[in-house]
């Protein structure tokens, strides 16, 4: 709450773990219900197209005869997608259906997009999780050989689904052509993100395209941490890191200027 | 004290933009109250909103210096699938408030039975209404506001927001907006009216019920939408 002095970070920080805490329970009760599997199904959605897409790629065999076992590299791949993409999709929308909420002094638009955020790149990481221990278990996957790495390249991917999804939530209250044209935009970016290919199999023109796309740089770099020197792999954190980081401050200042927009 | 200084509200419109609040400033000391008279479409729910802070103004500033709750009553944030319960706990986390202890004083006032764990989306007209003012009863505010509009009811629902606002915490403040020149001279100790989007003070209450009410008879102009 609000006082006539400024209040200090830490009370700041406690009322901001409170809003999204808050906020995070009303969305999973929201989203999922009640009934039957009620809060799982935020890992079960993205599981199950994992698992399509998975027995998808395995009988198109998509692999290209690398060393890397088709079902590892399709789970790496549409893991990976589904970092940078579902944040986006579900952000857009997000201020428009919650602005009720803004009545709470506390809750904030960049509250509201952060906890569909979180919400996502929870649902994704535990899909994640849940797939490679079992198919390590079945033996359809190997052990991450860094697994150090592993978590690098996929909060890296994290971090661009996040800020890419600031833009798109906040850029859609500024008008709805953000929403129309990231839909299509996602669609295609699909096939050029790197989950369906290493960049290592492209010929070196089409590789200096494709590594202008940031989440290309994650995807290689969590799939070198899984499968080690087994495939060659391209990438540069630091060029994805700066790519995240305008996107970052772009995306904060649109939710800044939404805020303002917000209304009834 | 809450300090409303020099805000203007400003919508674009397919006509321009169009100014709904212009200049407005007063303040509130803790315990005092003010009773806004304005007619539809004066500004009086825009103002609210901006007190509130789920809209921003174009220009000026709002001061906080106490706890300002949402607008009383208000349900609009309810989703229809949580409980009454669970729109409860939701309020409670925002606010940093345990919940338990609250839950005895919102089923006795809601009378919702069995409903209050039934999911929103089964209420009435009335039930929705006097789960949203339990709630705002629930959470401790230094400062109320108040549109007169929202809170609808009968009689006997009346008598008991009186009870609960009027009685047991005539010590906060409030902001009251209505059209109705006779409820704020029931409750209201300071008068302003909303008249085209300026905020007129007077000395008395009497006072400013005689203008608005000669602006009533006087003007017979269509009601703006």
């Amino acid at each position: 709450m609000s006082t006539e002095t400024a209040p200090s970070l830490l009370h700041s920080l406690g009322i901001q773990r409170r809003v999204l805490h808050a906020l995070l329970m009303r969305e999973i009760i929201t989203r999922f219900g009640r009934e039957n599997l009620g809060v799982l199904w935020l890992v079960a959605e993205p599981m199950l197209f994992t698992l399509g897409v998975a027995t998808l790629w395995t009988a198109a065999g998509l692999h290209h005869g690398s060393p890397i076992p088709i079902v590892a590299f399709a789970v790496t791949g549409y893991s990976s997608v589904l970092m940078w993409r579902n944040s986006a999709n579900r952000s857009g929308g997000a201020i428009a259906q919650n602005k009720q909420l803004l009545f709470h002094r506390n809750v904030r638009v960049l509250d509201v997009l952060l906890t569909r955020i979180a919400l996502e790149i929870g649902g994704a990481t535990g899909s994640f999780i849940v797939l490679s221990f079992l198919f390590t278990f079945v033996g359809w996957m190997p052990l991450p050989e860094d697994l150090l790495k592993v978590l690098c390249g996929w909060r890296m991917l994290a971090w661009f689904g996040a800020s890419l999804a600031l833009v798109i939530g906040a850029g859609t209250a500024y008008s709805e052509i953000v929403e129309r044209l990231w839909h299509p935009a996602a669609y295609l970016l699909f096939p050029l993100s790197g989950a369906a290919f290493m960049v290592d199999w492209m010929p070196a023109n089409a590789q200096k395209v494709l590594l202008l796309l940031p989440m290309v740089h994650g995807v290689e770099m969590l799939r070198e941490g899984y499968f080690g020197s087994v495939v060659p792999t391209h990438y540069d954190v630091g060029y994805m890191a700066s790519c995240c980081l305008v996107l970052s401050f772009v995306g904060l200042y649109f939710v800044r200027q939404a805020s303002r927009r917000v209304e009834f | 004290m809450l300090a409303i200084e020099h805000v203007s509200k400003v919508y674009a419109t397919r006509h321009g933009r169009r100014e709904v609040l212009s200049d407005v400033s007063f303040r509130l000391g803790r315990g005092e109250n003010l009773g806004i008279l304005g007619r539809n479409g004066a500004g009086k729910s825009t103002l609210i909103r901006l007190i509130s802070g789920a809209e921003l103004p174009t220009s000026g500033r709002i001061l906080r210096g106490m706890r300002v709750s949402w607008p009383l009553a208000f349900g609009g944030a309810f989703q229809t699938h949580l409980t009454g319960l669970d729109n409860l706990k939701f309020v409670c986390r925002v606010y940093g408030v345990d919940y338990k202890p609250l839950v005895p004083f919102v089923e006795e006032f809601t009378e919702l039975g069995i409903y209050f764990r039934e999911p929103v989306l089964h209420y009435s007209h009335g039930m929705l209404t006097r789960l949203a003012f339990a709630l705002s009863m629930a959470i401790e505010f230094d400062c109320f506001l108040i549109d007169e509009a929202m809170v609808v009811g009968d009689v006997r629902f009346h008598e008991r927001c009186h009870i609960e606002l009027f009685h047991k915490r005539k010590d906060r403040a409030f902001i009251l907006v209505t059209h109705d020149a006779n409820v704020i001279k029931l409750y209201c100790k300071n008068a302003c009216v909303m008249h085209e989007g300026r905020l007129l003070s007077f000395p008395t209450v009497e006072a400013a019920y005689d203008f608005y009410q000669g602006k009533m008879s006087t003007h017979a102009e269509p009601v703006e939408s």
